[in-house]
C-alpha cells in the first residue's frame, strides 16, 4: 500500500472574478522509503497540491479528489481533529522561506519542545533532551546554546535546519519540502539536500520534494512528477526523465536549461503558463508546443500510460513525436 | 588600454560604517575591498558568489549610486573618482542597470512608455514625439506589443517586466549594461527568453556586461571572463572556460562541485563546505575563507593570500600559489 | 525566437476607467461605506444649491415664532419643520446653510494640512540626517498635547474667527500627515525602481515629487478622509468654546453655543445641529474606512 496515494485531485480557488483552478485532476502516489520530485514552474499548481494534502489551503479553495488517502485512511472528509493527529505528526512540512516560517517572538528551543508537547507524550526535561538531540541531528553545533537562540540570531541555513528538525521530531512517515533550497546560498542548499536524503535514508520516510529546479531534481529524486498550469503532464523515473522526455513540455525545459546548451542562443519556450483567463481549450501547452495541432487546440489530451503517463496527443519517443502527422499540419 | 575597453577598475573597495549602539564605536564593514577587472565592449564579465560577496556593492560602485572608498574606476576611458558633477552626469548615461526582482524595479504608478521615455526626458532635449518613437522602437526590439506603451506594470508576467527593464536600461544608449541577477526570478522557460534577448542585445549594440549572478550554470551560458568572489574580496579571475574546466582556488571548486547539474547520470563527487559564511563585519583574520577551506594550512590564518597569476587565471590562495605548501598540506 | 513572447494580440482593457471599475469593486463591497459615500454626497448638494434647497434665509428673523417646536410637536408649524430657535430663525434653514461650512472648513484645513506635511514628510523621509531628526521631534511635541487644547491656544493667540480656528487646526493635524508620508517614502526609498530612476539620471525634485509621491498616495488619502471628518469636529467644537465662527453664522457648532441655555425648553435647539454633526462626520468616517479597504494593498484580498 503507497504512503499517499492521490488520484484526480481538483484545487480551486474562488476569487472575485469567478474560479480558479490551481490543480487540474493530479493523481500520484508516493512510497515509504521513496524520494518523489514535483517539478514545475510558477503557476504550475506544485505547492497548492501539497498544502491540500496538508489542509492549509484558505477557506476560498474547494478540494476535490476521488481519493486522497495516507496509509489507506481518506484524509478528505475526515474531522478536523481526526486529521490534526496525522499533520504534525506523521505528515511533516518544511516551507521555502525559513526565516518566515519561525515564530521571531520564541527561541528555537521553545519552538522545538511546542511541537513535541502537542502530539508525543514527554515530560519536559525529555522533551529538552530531545530538542537538543534533533538539533544535533540536523547538523547543528552546540545545540545546547542554541536552544536559546532566537530565529534572527540564525542564518537562513541555520533556520532550514531549525524547521527540518522541527519536522522530523515526531518521525513523520512523509515528509514534504516545498522549494526547501531556493532561498539559500548554492554551498548551503547542498549541505540542506544532503542533509535532507541522509535523514530520508536512515528514518525510511517518503519525501516529497517540491522544487522549479531542474539540477535539484536531477541530484535528489528517484522519481519525478512534471506539472504543467495545474496538469501532470508526465511522470517517470529521474534518470529516463532527463534521458527521454515524452512530453514537448518537459523536453522543452529541458533543453531551455542554460548548461545543456550547445549554442549562443537557447531554445526556449515561447510565450507563458496560462492564467485564470488565457486558459486554452484542450491541450493546456499546445500555444507554447511546437508540435501542435489543430486536434490539439480542441481537444484534451489522453494520459499516455506506457509513455511515463505523458499527457499528450502526440508523445515523444526516441525523439519522434508518435502519430504526429507531420510539420505542414503543425504550424 | 585599448579603445575597445570600457570599464577598467583598480583596487577598488567600499567600506560602511556600522553602528553597533550609542556607546561603542561603529564597526567597519568591507563590503568591497582591493577588486580590479575590465570589461571590453561587447564582452560579458560574470561576478560569482554568495550573499554577502560584495557583488552587489560591485553594481552599486559602477552605476555610481555610490563612490567608492577607495580605488579607482575608468568608465568610458573616464575616472570617476574625483570627476565633476557635469562628467559624473554625462557619465551615468553610460552604465546602466537591470535588477533582480521584476516586481521591484518597476514604478507601479508609471506607464510603460513613460517609464522608457524619462530616461530621454531629463537627459536630453529630444521633442515629445520624438521620445515617444524612440521608445516604440525599443519596445519593439526587446519584444514587447505595442499596445504596451499604455500599460501599468502589474499588468505584466515576470518575464515581460524584465523586458521591460531591459528596453529602459538600452534608451540612453549605454556602453555598459549591469545585470544584477536578472533572470534568478524567473521560470526555466522564461529564463531562456531573458538570456537569448541579452545575448541579442549585445550581439547588436556591442554592449560590455557586468553580468552578476550566484547560477553557475546561467554565468557558463553567458560570460566570457568570470570572477569569483567571497566577502568582499575576488578569490580567483580569469576567462570562463579556465574557471569552469580548471578551477584553482578551492572555493571556486567547492561553488562548481555544489551547483546541482540537470544530468542524474553525473558522478557526484561534491565538496560539501563546512560550516557557514561568516560575518563580513568581523572576518576571520588572514585569508577570509581559511575556515570553511579543506586546504587551510599554517599561513592561511595568519596572511593575506595576494591575487598572483597562476596558470591562466589570477587566484589568491597560499595553497595554490605555492605548490610546495600543498604538497606539506595534504 | 525572443519576440516570441508577444505575438498573441493582447487585448486587456487600460486606463484610468479599469482602474476606476476595479476600485468601485473593493469599495462597494462595504456597505457602511456606500451609505457613508450617499450621506456625504447628499450633504454636498445641500451645501451647493442651499440658496434653492432651504425655505428661508439663514439670518432672517420670525417675530412671530420664537422657539417653535418641530412640526410633530404641538405647537409645531409647517413653515418650520425642525423649529425656530431663540430670535426666531429656521434651524432647517440654518442647518443646511451651515453645511457650507462644514465642507468649507473640511476642505480648507485638509487641503492646508495635506500640502504642508505631505512637503515636510516628502523632504525629511527624502533626505533623512540631522533635519529630519529635528523636524520629527518638533512633530512630536505637536502631537504630545492635547490636540484641542493646542488649537485652543493656538486660536487664543490669534484672535478667535473662522479663519483662525481653521488655521489652527490645520497645525494641528499636519503631524500626522508628515509622519504618514515620511514612513511611506522610506519605504519607497529602498525600492528597486527608485534606484533605477536615480541611474537613468531623474534629478532630485523630480525623484520626489513624481516617482515618489504618487507611490506613497493611497494611506494619505484615506488620511485625508478621516481627518476631514476631525477638521469639522474639531470646528464645532472651536465653534461651541467660542473660539471658532462667531454668531449669527450658522456654522453647527456656534448654532450648538447659541442655544446652551434652552437645552431643557426646547430640546430641539441643541439637537438638531448636533444631530447633524453626528451624522455628517459618521458618514465621512464610514466612507474613509471604505477607502482604506480599496485602496490600501495590505488589507487587500485577491
Amino acid at each position: 500500500m503507497a504512503l499517499l496515494d492521490i488520484r484526480n485531485l481538483t484545487v480551486e480557488f474562488k476569487t472575485a472574478s469567478g474560479w480558479f483552478r490551481a490543480v487540474d485532476g493530479v493523481s500520484f502516489k508516493v512510497d515509504a522509503h521513496e524520494v518523489l520530485a514535483i517539478v514545475g514552474e510558477s503557476g504550475s499548481g506544485k505547492s497548492v497540491s501539497m498544502l491540500a494534502v496538508m489542509g492549509l489551503l484558505p477557506w476560498t479553495a474547494t478540494v476535490t479528489a476521488d481519493r486522497l488517502q495516507f496509509e489507506g485512511r481518506e484524509l478528505l472528509g475526515m474531522s478536523k481533529r481526526e486529521r490534526r493527529k496525522i499533520i504534525g505528526k506523521d505528515i511533516a512540512m518544511i516551507f521555502q522561506e525559513p526565516m518566515s516560517s519561525l515564530n521571531p517572538c520564541f527561541n528555537v528551543g521553545y519552538q522545538l519542545t511546542e511541537a513535541l508537547k502537542t502530539h508525543l507524550d514527554m515530560d519536559k526535561a525529555e522533551r529538552r533532551k530531545r530538542a537538543i538531540e534533533l538539533l544535533s541531528e540536523v547538523g547543528i553545533p552546540a545545540p545546547e546554546t542554541r536552544l536559546n537562540s532566537f530565529p534572527h540570531q540564525l542564518s537562513g541555513g541555520m533556520n532550514q535546519r531549525v524547521m527540518i528538525a522541527m519536522a522530523i521530531a515526531c518521525k513523520p512517515k512523509l515528509l514534504i519540502a516545498d522549494e526547501p533550497t531556493t532561498a539559500l546560498d548554492v554551498t548551503i542548499q547542498a549541505q540542506i539536500l544532503d542533509l535532507l536524503l541522509k535523514l530520508q535514508r536512515e528514518t525510511g520516510m517518503g519525501l516529497v520534494l517540491i522544487t522549479h529546479s531542474m539540477g535539484v531534481v536531477a541530484e535528489t529524486a528517484e522519481r519525478v512528477s512534471v506539472q504543467y498550469a495545474g496538469q501532470k503532464v508526465e511522470e517517470q523515473p529521474v534518470r529516463g526523465l532527463f534521458k527521454e522526455p515524452h512530453h514537448p513540455y518537459t523536453a522543452a525545459l529541458i533543453a531551455a536549461l542554460p548548461e545543456r546548451a550547445h549554442a549562443n542562443r537557447l531554445p526556449s519556450i515561447p510565450g507563458v503558463v496560462p492564467g485564470q483567463f488565457d486558459r486554452p481549450q484542450g491541450c493546456l501547452f499546445s500555444p507554447r508546443c511546437g508540435f501542435a495541432t489543430s486536434l490539439c487546440r480542441v481537444e484534451v489530451p489522453p494520459q499516455q500510460r506506457e509513455l511515463g503517463d505523458a499527457l499528450c496527443h502526440y508523445p515523444l519517443k526516441n525523439g519522434v513525436a508518435l502519430g504526429h502527422p507531420g510539420k505542414g499540419e503543425a504550424a | 588600454m585599448t579603445a575597445d575597453t570600457v570599464l577598467i577598475a583598480r583596487d577598488l573597495a567600499r567600506h560602511y560604517l556600522v553602528s553597533r549602539g550609542a556607546f561603542r564605536q561603529p564597526a567597519t564593514l568591507k563590503a568591497l575591498d582591493g577588486a580590479g577587472f575590465t570589461v571590453k565592449r561587447g564582452r560579458t564579465l560574470a561576478v560569482v558568489g554568495e550573499s554577502g560577496c560584495g557583488k552587489s556593492t560591485l553594481a552599486r560602485l559602477v552605476t555610481m549610486i555610490e563612490p567608492p572608498t577607495a580605488g579607482s574606476l575608468q568608465i568610458s576611458g573616464h575616472e570617476i573618482v574625483g570627476a565633476s558633477s557635469d562628467t559624473l552626469k554625462k557619465l551615468r548615461s553610460k552604465v546602466q542597470i537591470v535588477f533582480q526582482n521584476p516586481y521591484g524595479s518597476l514604478n507601479p504608478r508609471q506607464k510603460i512608455g513613460h517609464a522608457l521615455e524619462e530616461p530621454l526626458l531629463v537627459n536630453t532635449t529630444l521633442s515629445a514625439k520624438e521620445r515617444t518613437e524612440r521608445a516604440r522602437a525599443m519596445m519593439a526590439n526587446v519584444g514587447l506589443r505595442p499596445e504596451h506603451y499604455e500599460r501599468y506594470p502589474h499588468m505584466f508576467s515576470g518575464g515581460q517586466r524584465q523586458r521591460i527593464a531591459i528596453a529602459r536600461a538600452l534608451m540612453l544608449d549605454p556602453d555598459i549594461l549591469v545585470l544584477d541577477e536578472p533572470v534568478s526570478a524567473l521560470d526555466v522557460s522564461i529564463q531562456a527568453q531573458v538570456l537569448n534577448l541579452l545575448a541579442d542585445i549585445q550581439e547588436r549594440l556591442n554592449l560590455a556586461f557586468l553580468f552578476i549572478s550566484h547560477d553557475l550554470s546561467v554565468v557558463r551560458h553567458i560570460a566570457n571572463d568570470v570572477m569569483v568572489m567571497y566577502l568582499g574580496r575576488v578569490v580567483e579571475y580569469g576567462s570562463r572556460d579556465d574557471i569552469f574546466r580548471n578551477p584553482q582556488h578551492p572555493y571556486t571548486r567547492a561553488l562548481l562541485s555544489a551547483t546541482p547539474m540537470a544530468d542524474p547520470e553525473r558522478k557526484r563527487e561534491r565538496i560539501v563546505l563546512k560550516g557557514e559564511l561568516p560575518s563580513p563585519l568581523n572576518p576571520p583574520s588572514g585569508c577570509a575563507f581559511n575556515p570553511r577551506c579543506p586546504l587551510a594550512f599554517e599561513p592561511c590564518p595568519v596572511l593575506r593570500p595576494a591575487l598572483l597569476a597562476h596558470e591562466a587565471s589570477l587566484v589568491a590562495c597560499h595553497a595554490v600559489n605555492k605548490p610546495e605548501a600543498t604538497t606539506k598540506a595534504a | 525566437m525572443s519576440d516570441a513572447a508577444a505575438t498573441v494580440a493582447d487585448t486587456r482593457k487600460t486606463g484610468r476607467m479599469t482602474l476606476l471599475t476595479e476600485f468601485w469593486r473593493y469599495f462597494s463591497e462595504n456597505r457602511g461605506a456606500v451609505a457613508g459615500l450617499a450621506v456625504f454626497l447628499f450633504v454636498v448638494i445641500l451645501a451647493v444649491f442651499a440658496d434653492v434647497i432651504a425655505p428661508h434665509a439663514p439670518h432672517e428673523q420670525y417675530r412671530d415664532a420664537f422657539l417653535k417646536p418641530p412640526v410633530w410637536q404641538v405647537g409645531g408649524d409647517y413653515r418650520f419643520i425642525l423649529g425656530t430657535d431663540a430670535v426666531g430663525r429656521d434651524i432647517l434653514s440654518r442647518l443646511i446653510y451651515g453645511s457650507r461650512y462644514s465642507l468649507f472648513i473640511g476642505v480648507i484645513v485638509v487641503s492646508i494640512s495635506l500640502t504642508l506635511g505631505v512637503t515636510i514628510g516628502l523632504f525629511t523621509g527624502y533626505f533623512r540626517g540631522p533635519l529630519d531628526n529635528a523636524v520629527m521631534r518638533v512633530m512630536d511635541v505637536f502631537l504630545s498635547f492635547p490636540s484641542l487644547l493646542l488649537a485652543l491656544v493656538l486660536v487664543a493667540l490669534l484672535g478667535p474667527s473662522l479663519t483662525n480656528a481653521m488655521i489652527a487646526i490645520a497645525l494641528i493635524q499636519q503631524p500626522h500627515y508628515v509622519r504618514l508620508t515620511r514612513a511611506a517614502v522610506m519605504s519607497e526609498m529602498v525600492k528597486d525602481y527608485v534606484t533605477a530612476a536615480k541611474v537613468s539620471g531623474v534629478g532630485r525634485l523630480r525623484l520626489m515629487f513624481v516617482t515618489i509621491l504618487p507611490n506613497c498616495m493611497a494611506p494619505l488619502i484615506v488620511q485625508a478622509a478621516l481627518s476631514f471628518s476631525t477638521a469639522i469636529l474639531d470646528a464645532a467644537a472651536l465653534g461651541f468654546l467660542g473660539m471658532g465662527a462667531q454668531p449669527p453664522t450658522p456654522e453647527w457648532g456656534t448654532m450648538l453655543a447659541d442655544s446652551r441655555e434652552f437645552v431643557t425648553r426646547a430640546w430641539w435647539v441643541v439637537t438638531m445641529p448636533g444631530i447633524a454633526i453626528l451624522v455628517t462626520v459618521l458618514a465621512i468616517n464610514l466612507m474613509g474606512d471604505g477607502l482604506r479597504d480599496a485602496l490600501d494593498p495590505r488589507l487587500k484580498r485577491s
